[in-house]
This record gives structure tokens, sequence and C-alpha cells, in this order.
């Protein structure tokens, strides 16, 4: 009677027109020591099915919400930013004021060369005045 | 959506999700990777989750999707999923039962079926899913997965038969 039952369960299992309750039932039945013999091709099957069902989800998940970490790196990188800008504009500023600085010594070093180059020649006049005083002595 | 009360609703199908996972992408990593991706997409979502009406369905789909791009971009980019989920063979070579030989076979079987008989035998004969639910989940009509979840029965029956004849295990 009741093997009779079961192989009626299974042609509803194999057409997929059996319910879950039916399903549980052929599940129990093949979960049995004994199972008829010529249904034991079968026990593999819902045993496996009900195996595959103890499987576990063990890993933890780490839900620690991440958006407010963002939110902090966000801030750091704007400050960082904007120190960098503001450094940076400052240096920026120094160096360009010390090239300036070269630019201008670079120009007045060849203003005075060319005074030194000046003088030089006056040397000469002077020679020249020298010159001057002797023949003037000497008449 | 506090973190508890999170847990509290995420807990009871955490391991549906995750053997769904497995059965899709085999590996148990891969599996393991899949399914901590989901529940943290849920977690993102915590604020909105009240309005879900069934957010088990809904966690359900995600990993479905979730798993189906990861195969699709495996496949694309010519990969293939590694995994090292084997059991030891030698170790284990004493106690192996016949039944536990048969779920290997089981495993080997339900692997070469199609995604969707995979999905379908998976939410059926093992989450034990009303046929509404998986029409939901899966977003098949009701013939459909009727004529999806028959043929996967009767492949593995096959499957099992032939093995049976040949008297291997």
């Amino acid at each position: 009677m009741e093997l009779d039952n079961i192989e009626k369960l299974l042609e509803k299992y194999f057409e997929a027109t059996s319910t879950v309750a039916e399903e549980k039932t052929l599940q129990a039945y093949f979960s049995q020591e004994s199972v008829a013999t010529h249904l034991e091709q079968y026990r593999p099957m819902f045993n496996y099915f009900s195996s595959a069902k103890e499987e576990r989800y063990t890993k933890q998940v780490p839900l620690k919400p991440r958006r407010n970490y963002y939110k902090w790196i966000s801030v750091a990188a704007v400050a960082v930013l904007t120190f960098g800008l503001y450094f940076g504009n400052a240096y920026q500023e120094r160096k360009e004021a010390e090239y300036a600085y070269q630019e201008t010594k670079k120009a007045f070093e060849l203003l005075a060369q060319n005074f030194g180059r000046g003088t030089e020649k006056v040397a000469y006049l002077q020679e020249f005045e020298v010159a001057k005083q002797k023949i003037y002595n000497n008449n | 959506m506090k973190q508890a009360e999170f847990l509290n609703v995420v807990m009871p199908f955490k391991d549906k999700l995750y053997r769904l996972a497995k059965r899709l992408l085999v590996s148990r990593e891969e599996a393991e990777d899949a399914t901590q991706e989901i529940l943290l997409k849920l977690w993102s979502k915590n604020e909105s989750m009240e309005q879900y009406k069934n957010v088990e369905a809904f966690a359900m789909t995600m990993t479905k999707n979730f798993c189906l791009d990861r195969l699709k971009s495996k496949q694309a980019s010519n990969l293939k999923l590694v995994h090292s989920n084997y059991s030891d063979e030698s170790n284990s070579l004493q106690k192996q039962l016949e039944a536990e030989d048969s779920v290997q076979w089981m495993e080997r079987i339900m692997e070469e079926l199609p995604e969707q008989q995979k999905m379908v035998l998976q939410l059926r004969d093992v989450e034990q899913y009303e046929f509404e639910e998986i029409c939901e989940l899966l977003d098949m009509k009701p013939t459909a997965v009727r004529v999806a979840l028959s043929r996967a029965r009767k492949t593995v029956r096959q499957e099992l038969v032939k093995k049976h004849s040949y008297g291997i295990g």
C-alpha cells in the first residue's frame, strides 16, 4: 500500500506536478534504512537533496558601515589639498622673488662691470695729466 | 535599521543564498565571496529595506543575478572558475561510505545541468520553495518552471540509472 503510494508520488515527482508536502513524504521515505530494491536507485537523489540543505554559510560578514569611513577620508583629503595649495603658493612666491632678486643682481653686476671699464679708461687720462704736468714744468 | 535588526532579518536565509551561489558557482570560495557581496549590498540598502515586502525573495533574486553575471564575465574573459573544494581522497578512503560516494556523483550530475535547471532544482528540491515563489524569484512563467524542473529531475534520474546499472561504487 505504502509502496504503491510512493511509486505514484515518484511519477508525479518526475512530471513536476507533486506538491511540496508530497515531496517531503518522498524524502522521508528515502531517508529510511530500507527501501524497496527497485527504488534503491533514486535514493542518492533524495539523500543528496537533504544533505545539500545542511550546508551552512559560516563566514562572518563585516557589517561595519563604510560610509563614515569615506566621509572622513574626503575631509582629510580636502584638508591636505587646502594646506597644499596654501603652502605651495607661498613657496612658489618665494621662488619667484628669489629669481627676481638674482636677475636684478645680475643686471647690477653688468652695470658695475661697465662702470669698472669706464674708470679704467679714466686711468689713462691720469697718465695724460702727468705727462702734461711734466711738459709744463720743463717750460 | 540597526545592525541587530538587520541580522535578524538576514540570518534565516543567508544559508539559502550561499547554497544557491554554490550551486551556480560550484567553488566554495566563490560562493562565499558572492554571499558576502550580496549581504553587504543588502546592508548598504538597509534604509530602504522596510519597503520590500519579501526581503528573502529580493535577496535570492540578487544572488541569482550576481552569480549569473559572474559566470558570464568569467566566460567572456575565458577564465575558468577555480574550485579547490575537492575532498581529500586519501583521508576519507577508509571511512568512505557508499552514501558519501553517491553524494559526490550527485554533485557531479548537478554540475552538468544547465544553469536554469540547476536553479529550479536547487530552489525546489533543496530549499522546497513553492512554485509561485520560484516563478517570482527566477522571473519565469509557471509552466516554464514545471518544464525545467521535470527535465532536470529526469536528467538526474537518467544519469543515476546509468551509474546504477554500471554498478559503480
